[in-house]
């Protein structure tokens, strides 16, 4: 060992050195206070998942928004405040920098250290359970209205929701099984490569609400297709999701694609395209949703939105 | 550094060259230290380290929440991205030195990517885990299995590549890269076996980010990638002597195989615990010590200490970017290391290419 590496350990023991005074005075510093805080009318809430926000406007609570997490496009209003990122890889730092008095999260939203951070910072954190069907829906309405306190407010909403999935449910369950059309949910077709929706995805669940049947069902969800797979399931009607209005496959690239040409969605050059957060978001707007989706397939029917 | 001095030191005589690389060492470890400060004073919220400092030095308590920013954010996330930078960027210079080529890395013999598998495995099936093993592992079970994976990779490469005590340097750059493209095919498999979810956090996963940085993480990583940073040093006259052969640096009376064995520990002890507690994180270990070989020349007594230093400090530099320039989100690191290591590795290799031939 040479000069050197003594000059370099010299600088690595300075180092731990500030370390040890750092993390000491840092250590001597633990408050005492530990109450939780109550739920206020006027709480400063940060809003994590699509439908949360969505859900948080709709019971008319949108003033007391701060941040949204990047998934909470809709409506626009909401764009306009600060995004703490991503539903699944949160900044913890900046969700604690809005100084939320709660935080109101989808189930699966991450990481998860920086949920247990939240919590030791004693933020409120109220988990909102997050299951993709129609009960679901009103689940998480009556938990968001719960957290919020708007209670009866969240009664009302999750009654006109369950009526608008009932007339949507009716409808389907009209359908003749022998009319049902056969959907293939497409998520992306990169590389020529086409992404679809197999069992127990939520694309399955609202063309099963839709009265049609999802075209792939032998597997679970989304995952690539081979071009076989895709032929053998022979779907009427090709679905896919728009981003932020935008289409992301143009009919004429679409309709090229050798395994989509041969089906009879080819043939007929049928393809329905709705925005991803309207389709597949499981909130408030589901329903009239499926409504659009099921006239898509199935022609207009007038909404007696008075009848039930 | 100016670039005047820069051209001076290029141009210096060894032993001015040798002064020059102590003084570097003493500029990077202040330099260091600046960082860390600057770092646990930056992030998207607005609590002012000296300010807590003042409060606590009058000994009036701090707020909950600042004490959590500070203590449960800041501290270890900034202890994290030096340990993380230092591993990085000694694995790189290590891994150079011992096969003779500065474009080396862990990510060449696949320790990176068993590492990589193992996190891999660990997000898609660590669902399927008795409920009682997840509640002991739970959230360290991605660091743990990615660690595994790198050990098992170094141990497999080792086996291979080594016969009667000998190892052949060709052999394992040949084994790791097969590995590294064996671990990316059962990647590749159970990527499609993740559901949505898992996808997305696989996603996030690889584009490296020190955003879980816990102290229980840190305590995880941080023994095995301080052992590999003490070891290094000792490794250097060996290194020094490689270059100029295996058979020449054993005639300079140099164990050629203990100082391999030990090379290949360290990295694959800094790379793996690295990528553990990370993700992926890419150019540290290729940019930090090339930039120091321009510096003040390629004596690895020089070069591991300043490697370790420089890599430290260049991280928290890139995850104080990624902290604040979209805040209140942030920006997974391996972007930012990208973005600016990949211009600078260009420029180094243009460089490069004026002096010497590569």
């Amino acid at each position: 060992m040479t000069k050197r590496c003594n000059r370099g350990s010299g600088i690595a023991a300075l180092t731990a050195l500030w370390v040890v005074a750092f993390g000491g005075v840092m250590a001597g510093s633990v408050s005492a206070e530990n109450t939780e805080t109550p739920a206020n009318p006027h709480a400063d809430i940060v809003s994590i998942g699509g439908s949360i926000t969505e859900i948080v406007y709709e019971l008319d609570q949108q003033h007391r928004l701060i941040a949204r997490d990047t998934t909470s496009s809709y409506p626009e209003a909401a764009l306009a405040l600060p995004d703490v990122g991503y539903v699944r890889g949160l900044s913890p730092e900046g969700v604690l920098s809005m100084n939320p008095d709660l935080v109101l999260a989808e189930a699966d939203a991450g990481p998860p250290e920086a949920l247990d951070v939240l919590k030791k910072a004693g933020v409120r954190l109220v988990l909102i359970p997050d299951e993709p069907t129609a009960a679901g829906i009103l689940a998480k309405i009556r938990a968001v209205g719960t957290a919020l306190d708007v209670e009866a407010r969240a009664e009302v909403l999750a009654d006109d929701v369950a009526a608008q999935l009932e007339r949507a449910t009716v409808r389907a369950d009209a359908i003749a099984d022998g009319d049902r059309k056969r959907v293939l949910f497409v998520l992306s077709v990169e590389g020529g490569r086409i992404l679809a929706a197999g069992r127990n995805t939520e694309a399955a669940t609202v063309i099963g609400m839709a009265g049609a049947i999802n075209a792939l069902d032998g597997f679970e969800g989304y995952k690539p297709v081979s071009d076989e797979a895709i032929v053998q399931a022979a779907p009427d009607v090709i679905l896919m999701m728009t981003r932020g209005g935008v289409v992301m496959v143009d009919d004429a690239a679409l309709f090229a694609m050798p395994a989509i040409a041969a089906t009879p969605a080819g043939e007929a050059r049928a393809v329905i395209r709705m925005g991803g957060q309207y389709l597949l978001g499981f909130g408030p707007r589901t329903a009239e949703a499926v409504q659009d989706l099921t006239d898509a397939l199935y022609g207009e029917q007038a909404h007696d939105a008075g009848s039930l | 550094m100016t670039l005047a001095a820069y051209d001076e030191i290029a141009v210096a005589d060894p032993p001015d060259r040798a002064a020059a690389a102590r003084r570097l060492t003493l500029w990077l470890g202040l330099l260091l230290l600046a960082t860390m400060t600057a770092s646990l004073a930056t992030g998207a919220a607005g609590t002012s380290l000296w300010a807590a400092l003042g409060d606590l030095a009058q000994g009036r308590a701090l707020s909950r929440v600042d004490e959590t920013i500070l203590w449960n954010i800041r501290a270890p996330r900034t202890l994290m991205g030096a340990l993380v930078g230092a591993a990085l960027a000694t694995s790189g210079a290590v891994m150079q030195g011992l096969f003779r080529n500065p474009l080396a890395d862990p990510g060449l013999v696949g320790v990176s990517a068993g590492a990589g598998l193992g996190a891999i495995c660990a997000i898609v099936l660590g669902a399927a885990l008795p409920a009682g093993l997840m509640a002991l592992v739970g959230a360290h079970l991605v660091p743990l299995a990615a660690f595994a994976g790198g050990w098992i990779t170094t141990l497999v490469l080792y086996r291979v590549s080594t016969r009667g005590g000998r190892t052949s340097v060709a052999t394992m750059l040949l084994a790791g890269i097969a590995l590294g493209a064996l671990a990316g095919a059962v990647s590749g498999l159970l990527v499609y076996a993740a559901d949505d979810q898992q996808l997305r956090d696989l996603t996030f996963w690889g584009l490296g980010s020190l955003a879980g940085a816990t102290w229980g993480k840190l305590l995880a990583a941080a023994p095995i990638i301080l052992a590999a940073m003490l070891g290094a040093p000792f490794l250097a006259r060996g290194l020094n002597a490689l270059a100029l052969g295996e058979a020449a640096a054993g005639h300079l009376g140099i164990p050629v195989q203990r100082v391999k064995n030990l090379a290949v520990l360290a990295v694959a002890g800094a790379t793996g615990a690295a990528v553990a507690v990370s993700g992926g994180i890419g150019f540290v270990g290729i940019v930090v010590p090339h930039l120091l070989r321009l510096v003040s020349g390629p004596d690895h007594r020089a070069l591991l200490p300043n490697a370790a230093l420089l890599g430290a400090s260049l991280l928290l530099g890139a995850d104080m970017i990624s902290r604040t320039i979209i805040a209140p989100a942030e920006l997974p690191i391996g972007i930012v290391t990208a973005i600016l290591g990949a211009p600078v590795f260009l420029w180094i290799l243009l460089r490069r290419r004026m002096v010497v031939d590569l």
